[in-house]
């Protein structure tokens, strides 16, 4: 299989020098032995931010051209992005992805350069300099804010916060949530208001995959026994998708508690909505219907509609959020785009912890980088950053929080087409070289930055299972980025 | 032709010849999800039909395979055969089809990315869909009826020379989001 693995990669590499020559000659084995020690490619691309954007955008040009080079540059020590701090513990099956993006970074024609602070360590110019093209995929490191009084109270988080707490980001490592309340509120209705809501009422057996040790802990001591999920608008514009309802109908001790009234008229409309709204909307009348009192259930989730968070209450102390006033709202117009408009009335409910879950936001990362404050992305044609050229995106940064990773895969796969095609169409001046990946290691060196390659995040790899197996899990994840790169550069 | 399409044939033609199954990398689950689930230390999970490896029982003869037909995203058509009680996504990684980006979850039923479409006729012989499968297959690009997810579909000697397409994964069938909506 070694031998196989070789020739193969041999094939490859004279294909790749056949066509950087201009030439296509038949005689395929015959230049294997000709030009095996042959390397170079002509082609410069790199990629900024190494989630699944990043991935698949690589993974569709290494695949379509045999002459391109691509470098992955990421701010972290670890590559894979929201797959490894966003992704719910207790969806260890969506991580399956790693293994195709791990064969990406192995390939010969592509290279991971973790601990790259893009815009910092190095500017996007400088990038543009090194490289043909270069492909902005960052992702959505900020967060909506709800921007009410009392937002900044203790027991007031962002799920993004809450999320990277529990998944072992470094910087939330401090976030140490105080769990002691019953009562929490989550604000926003996505999958991923109900990937919090589940962590907080799951048993913890569901949970031992690789969430943090510390995480662990702290929801064992846990006292949350009551979840609301409130959204600003009604049952028939939930964000979530129907698996994660399902789950929560599903949890274990755990009763669900909608209210009746929030549904009247809602079956009326069924028999109009397209097949995934339908069926959503289904599970949830059927929920509805079959709730019933179970006295031995010792925790309690329910959705609250037409809510919108006005101000978060203090308690006594005049420190900690006690309660959340709430705005009721009616709906203007139907379907997916009625609004949320006040009646002027509000109602107060009582909790302990409040948790803002009402979407990511991506931020600027230079300013050379064009970029649509208004609607927190990079603007873009087809993946064509506006008003650039050789600049492109891909993923969150390109269109905004939404959608899973299916959908980001296609969408780099388009990014990565619209690439392709300006490099046929001539539209991007190949003809010049490029210094790629030996310019770049030069700045970072001269600035004092220290790069981790692909096989150096494979050392932490094996750290975090090692100690996993420790703690009878399949990783314990390292959360200080110090540790990382003495892990890496041991 | 261009040249790239051209090394990329070539490439292709070499790579049969060599009659190399695990390539290094290409479009997306390469190796096997079967062998990824036994090394893969942090893969706890059990794939939900297990039906489709209890009912591997050792080579079958070649009289036992089943043809398949797929229908790529460019309108070509592929025939290959399976053994039954492979599912169809066994079958487009044991025949390396290069389907960009199928299969990303290898199988665990939560990605659609397996999204295949069925003749009506066939459709109806492929057996009863889960809840679970359903509520996958709502978040795929351009559900139709006759929509399935390849990971969940077994082979059977009755679906022996059945065509599955591979949907489009153009911009305009997409719709905004998660395609819940
Ligand atoms: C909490 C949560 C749970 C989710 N769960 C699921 C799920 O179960 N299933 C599913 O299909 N989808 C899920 N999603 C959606 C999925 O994660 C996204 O579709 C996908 O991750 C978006 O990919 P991306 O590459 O655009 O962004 P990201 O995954 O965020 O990747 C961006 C990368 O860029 C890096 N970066 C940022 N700034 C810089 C810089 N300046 N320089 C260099 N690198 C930088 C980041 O460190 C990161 O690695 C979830 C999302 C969230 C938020
Ligand atoms: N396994 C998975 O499939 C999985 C898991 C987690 C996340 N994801 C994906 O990741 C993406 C992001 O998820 P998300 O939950 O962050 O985002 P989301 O799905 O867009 O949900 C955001 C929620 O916040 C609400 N909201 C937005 N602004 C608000 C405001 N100003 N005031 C009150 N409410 C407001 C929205 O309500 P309106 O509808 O009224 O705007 C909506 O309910 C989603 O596409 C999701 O599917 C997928
Ligand atoms: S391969 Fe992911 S759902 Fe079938």
């Amino acid at each position: 299989m070694r031998n196989m693995k070789m020739h193969f990669a041999a094939i490859q590499r004279c294909l790749l020098v056949q066509q950087c020559m201009g030439t296509s000659s038949v005689n395929v084995f015959t230049s294997v032995r000709k030009l095996a020690s042959a390397t170079s490619t002509c082609l410069k691309v790199c990629i900024v931010g190494a989630g699944p954007a990043g991935f698949y955008t690589a993974q569709h040009l290494l695949k379509s051209r045999t002459d391109v080079q691509v470098d992955l540059y990421e701010r972290l020590p670890v590559p894979f992005g929201l797959v490894r701090f966003g992704v719910a513990p207790d969806h260890p099956e969506v991580k399956n992805v790693i293994n195709t993006f791990t064969q990406t970074a192995q390939h010969d024609r592509c290279s991971f350069y973790g601990n790259v602070n893009v815009g910092k360590d190095v500017s996007v110019q400088e990038l543009q300099q090194a490289y043909h093209a270069v492909v902005l995929s960052y992702g959505a490191e900020g967060n909506r804010k709800m921007g009410v009084t009392g937002e900044d109270l203790a027991g007031v988080y962002s799920a993004k916060d809450f999320v990277g707490w529990y998944n072992g980001l470094p910087c939330n490592k401090q976030l140490q949530p105080d769990l002691s309340c019953e009562t929490v509120v989550i604000l926003g209705q996505g999958n991923v208001a109900l990937d919090v809501a589940r962590v907080l009422l799951s048993p913890l057996d569901i949970l031992k995959t690789d969430i943090t040790q510390s995480a662990l802990q702290a929801l064992e001591a846990s006292k949350v026994r009551r979840v609301l999920v409130v959204g600003r608008r009604g049952p028939l514009q939930v964000a979530c998708t129907i698996k994660f309802l399902r789950e929560m109908l599903n949890l274990p001790d755990t009763r669900t508690e909608m209210l009746a009234s929030d549904f009247e008229g809602i079956s009326d409309t069924l028999k109009d909505l397209p097949r995934p709204r339908k069926r959503l909307t289904e599970l949830m009348l059927k929920a509805v219907k079959e709730a019933k009192e179970e006295t031995d259930a010792r925790k309690r989730w329910g959705f609250r509609f037409l809510r919108s968070p006005v101000e978060v209450l203090a308690g006594p102390d005049g420190a900690r959020a006690a309660a959340i006033r709430l705005a009721v709202n009616k709906l203007e117009g139907s379907g997916d785009a009625a609004r949320a408009v006040t009646t002027g009335q509000v109602e107060d409910v009582e909790c302990g912890m409040i948790i803002s879950s009402i979407g990511y936001k991506s931020l600027p990362i230079d300013s050379s980088v064009p970029f649509d404050l208004k609607r927190a992305i990079l603007p873009n044609n087809l993946g064509r950053v506006q008003d650039t050229s050789g600049l492109y995106c891909s993923g969150w940064v390109k269109r905004g929080p939404t959608g899973v990773i299916a959908t980001t895969m296609n969408d780099s796969f388009d990014t990565a087409r619209t690439l392709l095609q300006d490099m046929e169409s001539g539209v991007l001046d190949l003809s010049v070289s490029k210094a790629g990946s030996g310019a770049i290691s030069a700045l970072l060196g001269s600035r004092g930055v220290r790069v981790v390659s692909f096989p150096e995040w494979e050392k932490i790899n094996t750290e975090e299972v090692r100690r996993g197996e420790v703690n009878g899990k399949p990783r314990e994840k390292l959360l200080d980025v110090k540790e990382m790169l003495s892990v890496a550069w041991s | 032709m261009s040249l790239s399409t051209t090394a990329r044939r070539l490439f292709n033609v070499s790579v049969s010849h060599c009659s190399l199954t695990l390539s290094r990398y290409t479009t997306t689950a390469k190796s096997s999800s079967k062998a990824i689930s036994l090394t893969c230390p942090s893969k706890l999970y059990i794939p939900r039909r297990e039906i489709s490896y209890s009912n591997v029982a050792g080579p079958l003869r070649s009289e036992n395979k089943v043809t398949v037909n797929f229908v790529n995203r460019d309108g070509e058509k592929i025939t290959v055969k399976g053994s039954p009680g492979d599912t169809l996504l066994d079958v487009v990684i044991d025949q390396n089809l290069d389907f960009d980006g199928f299969g990303a979850c290898e199988g665990t039923l939560a990605c659609s990315t397996c999204h295949l479409i069925f003749e009506e006729e066939v459709y109806k012989k492929l057996g009863p869909v889960t809840d679970e499968e359903m509520d996958m297959l709502d978040l795929a690009y351009g559900l139709t009826d006759t929509s399935r997810l390849g990971c969940q579909i077994c082979l059977s000697k009755s679906l022996d020379g059945m065509t599955a397409r591979v949907p489009e994964s153009v911009a305009d069938i997409r719709q905004s989001g998660d395609g819940s909506a």
